[in-house]
């Protein structure tokens, strides 16, 4: 590990004002940080620690939540409001890592981590845009099993790890972001970045600015909301494919709904083709495999992961049949 | 500004890159917390901090001052062996023995979650109270990996360990 100095920041404040020098780096829970300054992928000069800052959840005046960014991800998927109103977040968070991560991890990290492309990681030996822009992606020709489908770029087809990112692009969050530049709030679907030809911003985020709260919106249909992932293990292992969703029923036709996609991009893919073609159809097996199509129809699989169009099909017609049975209940 | 490792103060390291994990071993030589594979995907460093499981490997000791650590050391001594290190000998829940003190220390952090009514991924009601069984247990403790397999006798430890608690 490169040597680097290290301070807690008291408030928000302190934090972007020790966070304004160049080389400086926000520590969350360090379950990911710490693992990539010890490969040496990432080499801040300075830490500024900010997991002790907010870590309250609180309801907003729409009837919303506003989750502090130093709220654990276990402490999230622990409370009472999120179990009954967002359950599509609660199971994507138990969904991912260990328990023992959960634990560590914060809400402003689980946005910020970074691929697992094992090429990413991989410094003695691969190249990787990501890691050294310009200096080739030997992910695109190599064992490409785990990577992008939808979104990907000659540079780079590396995916986005987090589950909780997916229920959150489902679910319309606004990340609420301070920095020197002031406060700003940054739709979800906006937050994270397809890879283009600077696969090395993960974010839309600027130098120095700051995750101090993710807010969900009330939202009606949250309530009845899954999350399912297909992984090479039972537990413990990233996304090959996961789905995100949330739907609601009126007159025997889907009168509206939510859909993401994890393991398929760069970014939480949130799957606006297949909502609108699910939107006011009646429900049926057909129906949802057709609008996974419709959301896939672009996709280019590499040489190891041609199987994901399909899975996710399946994986989509699953989670819509369990979700349309139990609003028929 | 100190770490509490069972219960006494001890100085945080003065170099930021040292790990709670090798604070603990190196330093401070309490060597039961064993170093798997250093990158958070063994479970064999499990903590307690402030009685809540970590890994002590992807924490960095000085992120932990003011926290109360507690380690296998601090759960058991020989001749006055924790209840559940005597049902993990009583069901085979081991053979080389190396995973074992951070199987320990998870599964204590597993039964205060599972008490308080946190659920898994394999939890069908989101709402209600934990049942500890087979299912529950194996997801719950799929952080932490055993070489020697002996995944089904520390499943059965835990499970009568709360059975015997209850």
């Amino acid at each position: 590990m490169t040597p680097f100095d290290y301070a807690r920041a008291g408030d928000v404040a302190d934090a972007l004002r020790m966070g304004a020098i160049e080389g400086t780096a926000f520590l969350g829970g360090g379950t990911n940080l710490v693992d990539l300054m010890r490969e040496t992928v990432a080499r801040p000069a300075r830490l500024i620690d900010v997991s002790g800052l907010s870590d309250r959840i609180e309801e907003t005046p729409d009837g919303g939540l506003r989750i502090g960014a130093g709220v654990r991800n276990t402490a999230l998927a622990e409370h009472a409001a999120v179990r009954s109103r967002y359950p599509v977040l609660a199971r994507a968070i138990l969904a991912g890592a260990s328990a023992q991560i959960r634990n560590m991890a914060t809400v402003g990290g689980n946005l910020l981590q970074r691929t697992r492309c094992t090429y990413f990681y991989d410094t003695d030996g691969s190249r990787c845009n990501k890691r050294v822009v310009g200096s080739g992606c030997d992910a695109r020709g190599g064992f490409n099993r785990i990577h992008a489908v939808l979104g990907a770029s000659d540079a780079c087809v590396a995916t986005h790890p987090s589950d909780m990112c997916v229920a959150l692009a489902a679910l319309d969050a606004v990340v609420q972001v301070e920095g020197p530049a002031g406060a700003r709030a940054i739709a979800f679907d906006a937050f994270h970045r397809l890879p283009g030809d600077r696969p090395d911003l993960d974010t839309i985020l600027a130098p120095g600015e700051l995750i101090v709260a993710v807010e969900l919106p009330a939202n009606p249909l949250a309530a009845h909301s899954t999350y399912r992932k297909v992984r090479d293990r039972a537990s413990y292992a990233f996304a090959l494919i996961s789905v995100a969703a949330a739907l609601s029923i009126e007159e025997g036709r889907i009168a509206d709904v939510r859909i993401a996609f994890g393991g398929v991009a760069h970014k939480p893919w949130r799957a606006v083709k297949a909502e609108a073609a699910l939107k006011g159809q009646v429900p049926d097996d057909a129906l949802f495999r057709a609008a996974a199509a419709a959301e896939f129809a672009d996709a280019q699989p590499l040489r190891d992961n041609g199987f994901k169009p399909l899975l996710a099909q399946r994986t989509l017609a699953a989670v819509l049949g369990e979700l349309t049975t139990g609003a028929a209940a | 500004m100190s770490l509490i490792i069972n219960g006494v103060a001890v100085a945080p390291p003065a170099d930021p890159r040292v790990s709670l994990l090798d604070h603990l071993r190196e330093t401070l030589h309490l060597t039961g917390t064993k170093k798997g594979c250093n990158q958070g995907a063994c479970g064999a460093c499990t903590v307690l901090a402030d009685g809540e499981r970590i890994l002590s490997c992807l924490a960095l000791a000085v992120q932990y001052d003011g926290r109360s650590i507690t380690t296998i050391e601090g759960v058991g001594q020989a001749g006055a062996l924790h209840p559940l290190q005597q049902a993990f000998i009583d069901h085979d829940g081991f053979q080389c023995g190396y995973c074992t003190p951070g199987q320990i220390c998870s599964a204590l952090g597993m039964m205060m979650e599972a008490k308080r009514g946190l659920p898994s991924n394999v939890t069908s009601d989101l709402t209600a109270a934990v049942t500890l069984d087979r299912a529950e247990v194996q997801e719950r403790m799929s952080g932490n990996l055993c070489r020697c397999g002996a995944h089904n006798g520390i499943i059965d430890a835990i499970r009568l360990s709360v059975e015997a608690a209850a």
